[in-house]
């Protein structure tokens, strides 16, 4: 045994030096054919240039890869530390579809990796496509939506959601290239982009340097949509317009926390049509409500350049009259309001901002907008949060919002019935942990909340209403509803009932950079502590690992079929649009 | 603290000290002129997505004492000399950890002697000098648009 572990040690060493070098794109990259992309190797230690090689398929790599590559002598961390030497090459571009082996040596470090670069259908399949994205979207949120929005009499379902009737589906991975978990920015740059990344990345790939911004690039679907098409394209949010969602459309960062670069880089592609919060990183920083640190006014810059301005719902109604063709919609300073507080309880900030619109009202212009462009259109629209609300286990918003989600997959739907010539993709980015157990029912005996929980025969069924068919409940805080908790936590309480003074806040941070339980729920009747199984620098539940489930309709949908990475979800969406056809060439 | 010396420097040994000495200050409300009240909701006169505009009220307040009631965010550093009034507790970030961002309406308050950390969710009443503008904080960058000066806290 001994032995044996010791010619492990010994092998994970030889390893670990034969394989020193990183090359991005990383090991099995999936590549369109015709796409820029950054091209950079990462020595372990420091290497003379003369020693450095690197052959593509055999051939030097310049001749694979359009041009030569800039030797650094020394990368160095911020403590100025030597991190080794880098090859680097800015917008390289393989030109034929094919698989390669890249063979990278300098002195004793050699790496050798492969990419699978491919094409695309020749001719389009789709004129248009809509790319609908719950952020956070899992299987319990689809099971609570129907639930709650259209009833279940003896075990079946008394209707459907606009999602249920999707023809194909896939099952997701979601990882990151650096952990088995994963994030918003990964996961939605992986659809974006077919290449996979690291945890708060965005169309890049995390190199090892300090600098945020200088990160391997790879295209995102924008620059892809503008270097081959005339097409539109639009992005509609109810997060922050630069949070890692929209953001993964058109952005480069190894940061999602960069939004104020974020913000800015919508100005590279121009979407045509831009809607969501997040208007404090367009307004310079001397305007009261900015959070940009520089005096960059962005709402000029896009006014400048032709496009309507919209700050809330009536507003929104006028820009979609507009003859520029373009729309900027920042209705927020920060994250929209959710459904159940912007349409029912007024809670939140809708004090604030009593006038923003919904994700239908957006998604409605968008397309109206979208689809006067003859040649088609690209429009991705997130249902932030059915995530922003799972985050703190609020699930009666979360449900809400999964519910309005649904309500724009039906108007895609709708649209996509008079114009079939479009590929409808509903999914979500990743999971949460979060499942339905059942019922709370306040009419069972007791004051324990837990006694209430009604599980298997004694669930029964809940007894929400929706009297004015509007698919929304007509309240949420009924007597028997959904019991739906999350599996993962920070110490908090646990009330068993519905927020309606404003969303959940389970856990609040003390001195030490812990979360502690928020006690400002502490005397709801009921309320019981629940100790946290997260370590204690975590706010609330995080996102699962699980699989999601993504379905899709229309000319191109019959791609998304068993289980696939997260990455080759672009790859069904560049063959739609014929991306990489030897007419893009 | 701030008025005396600077916040670095000091020995694991004095901030222990004055975390002790600290505990005993905060418990007598100042007896000052009554100040006026100013609450999180009279802050800006108008909000939109185009900015925040302060309120009549603060704009009349600048340079006078005021007492506001809110929870102390943790600080961002054990020997920073202000903290951060805000009008929940915070919870930041319901999404991720390199994207949190302060709620837009907050107040940094300066205090005039060292005190301690009130653990969290805990209701504050705060009195010092209203100052409104732009200021970034010289030693950590920090930018603010409203400022009580001369602080003093204790529990609401």
């Amino acid at each position: 045994m001994r032995k044996l572990l010791t010619a492990l040690a010994a092998a994970t060493m030889l390893a670990g030096a034969a394989d020193a070098a990183t090359v991005y794109p990383l090991d099995r990259a999936t590549i369109l054919v015709g796409s820029p992309f950054d091209f950079k190797v990462e020595f372990d230690g420091v290497v003379k240039q003369e020693d450095v090689k690197v052959t593509i398929n055999g051939e030097d790599a310049k001749s694979v890869l359009g041009a030569d590559f800039d030797f650094v002598a020394e990368e160095k961390d911020k403590e100025g530390k030597s991190l080794g030497s880098a090859v680097i090459l800015r917008a390289a571009k393989v030109a034929k579809a094919g698989a390669y082996k890249v063979e990278v040596s300098a002195g004793d470090e050699t790496k050798t990796v492969t990419w699978d670069v491919f094409g695309t259908s020749a001719t389009p399949k789709a004129k248009n496509i809509i790319f609908l994205l719950g952020d956070g979207l899992s299987v319990a949120h689809r099971t609570g939506a129907r639930l709650m929005s259209k009833g279940m009499t003896e075990g079946k379902a008394n209707g459907r959601l606009f999602m249920d009737d999707l023809d194909h589906m896939a099952f997701i991975g979601t990882s990151a290239t650096n952990a088995v978990a994963t994030d918003s920015a990964n996961t939605m740059s992986a659809y974006m982009t077919g290449h996979k990344t690291a945890i708060n990345a965005l169309g890049v790939y995390a190199d090892r340097t300090t600098d945020s911004l200088d990160d391997p690039r790879v295209e995102n679907i924008a620059e892809a949509v503008r270097r081959l098409t005339k097409k539109s394209i639009g992005v509609v949010s109810t997060a922050e317009i630069e949070d890692a969602t929209p953001a993964a459309v058109i952005a480069h960062t190894r940061k999602r926390g960069d939004k104020a670069d974020i913000a800015a880089m919508f100005l590279d592609t121009k979407p045509d049509v831009i809607l969501g919060g997040g208007s404090a990183y367009f307004l310079s920083k001397d305007v009261a409500g900015s959070k940009r640190k520089d005096d960059k006014d962005l709402i000029k810059a896009f006014k400048d350049d032709g496009y309507a301005l919209a700050t809330d719902k009536t507003e929104l109604a006028s820009a979609a009259g507009t003859n520029s063709g373009k729309i900027l919609g920042l209705f927020h300073t920060g994250n929209m309001d959710v459904t159940l507080d912007r349409e029912f309880l007024k809670k939140g900030t809708v004090g604030k901002f009593p006038n923003q619109p919904g994700l239908m009202d957006m998604t409605k212009v968008a397309l109206e907008q979208l689809s006067k462009n003859p040649e088609g259109f690209f429009l991705m629209v997130e249902g932030a949060s059915v995530d922003k609300m799972s985050h703190p286990m609020d699930w009666e918003r979360a449900l809400v919002e999964t519910i309005e989600f649904d309500q724009v997959v039906g108007m895609a739907r709708e649209f996509a019935a008079t114009n079939p010539d479009t590929l409808i993709v509903v999914t979500g980015d990743h999971s949460h942990g979060v499942s339905i157990i059942g019922t709370i029912d306040d009419e069972k005996p007791g004051t324990e909340m837990r006694e209430k929980v009604g599980v298997y025969a004694d669930a029964g069924f809940p007894n929400y209403e929706d009297k004015n068919g509007d698919g929304f409940p007509d309240k949420v805080d009924v007597t028997r509803r959904l019991a739906i908790f999350a599996n993962n936590h920070p110490d908090y309480y646990e009330t068993f009932r519905p927020k309606m003074d404003g969303p959940f806040e389970p856990a609040i941070e003390n001195e030490k950079k812990e979360y502690v339980a928020n006690p400002a729920y502490k005397d709801v009747p009921g309320a019981v502590l629940r100790e946290g199984n997260l370590p204690r620098n975590a706010d609330t539940a995080v996102h699962a690992v699980d699989d999601v489930v993504l379905q899709a309709t229309g000319p191109g949908a019959e791609g998304f079929k068993g289980y696939m990475e997260e990455s080759d979800v672009y790859r069904v969406l560049a063959d739609a649009f014929a991306l990489g056809g030897d007419e893009n060439m | 603290m701030g008025k005396i010396r600077s916040g670095y420097g000091f020995s694991r040994r004095d901030v222990l000290a004055m975390m002790c000495l600290s505990s005993i200050l905060p418990a007598a409300k100042p007896a000052l002129a009554a100040p006026t009240q100013l609450g999180f909701d009279e802050l800006y006169g108008k909000i939109s997505p185009l900015g925040l505009e302060f309120s009549d009220k603060v704009k009349s307040l600048d340079g006078q004492d005021v007492e506001m009631s809110g929870f102390m965010a943790p600080p961002l550093k054990a020997e920073a000399k202000f903290f951060v009034l805000t009008e929940i507790p915070m919870s930041i970030c319901p999404f991720c950890s390199t994207d949190a961002d302060w709620p837009d309406n907050i107040i940094v308050i300066y205090l005039d002697e060292a005190q301690t950390f009130v653990q969290p969710g805990v209701r504050i009443a705060v009195a010092g000098k209203l100052e409104v503008g732009s200021w970034t904080d010289q030693e950590t960058g920090f930018l603010s648009r409203l400022r009580l000066r001369n602080a003093s806290y204790w529990v609401a």
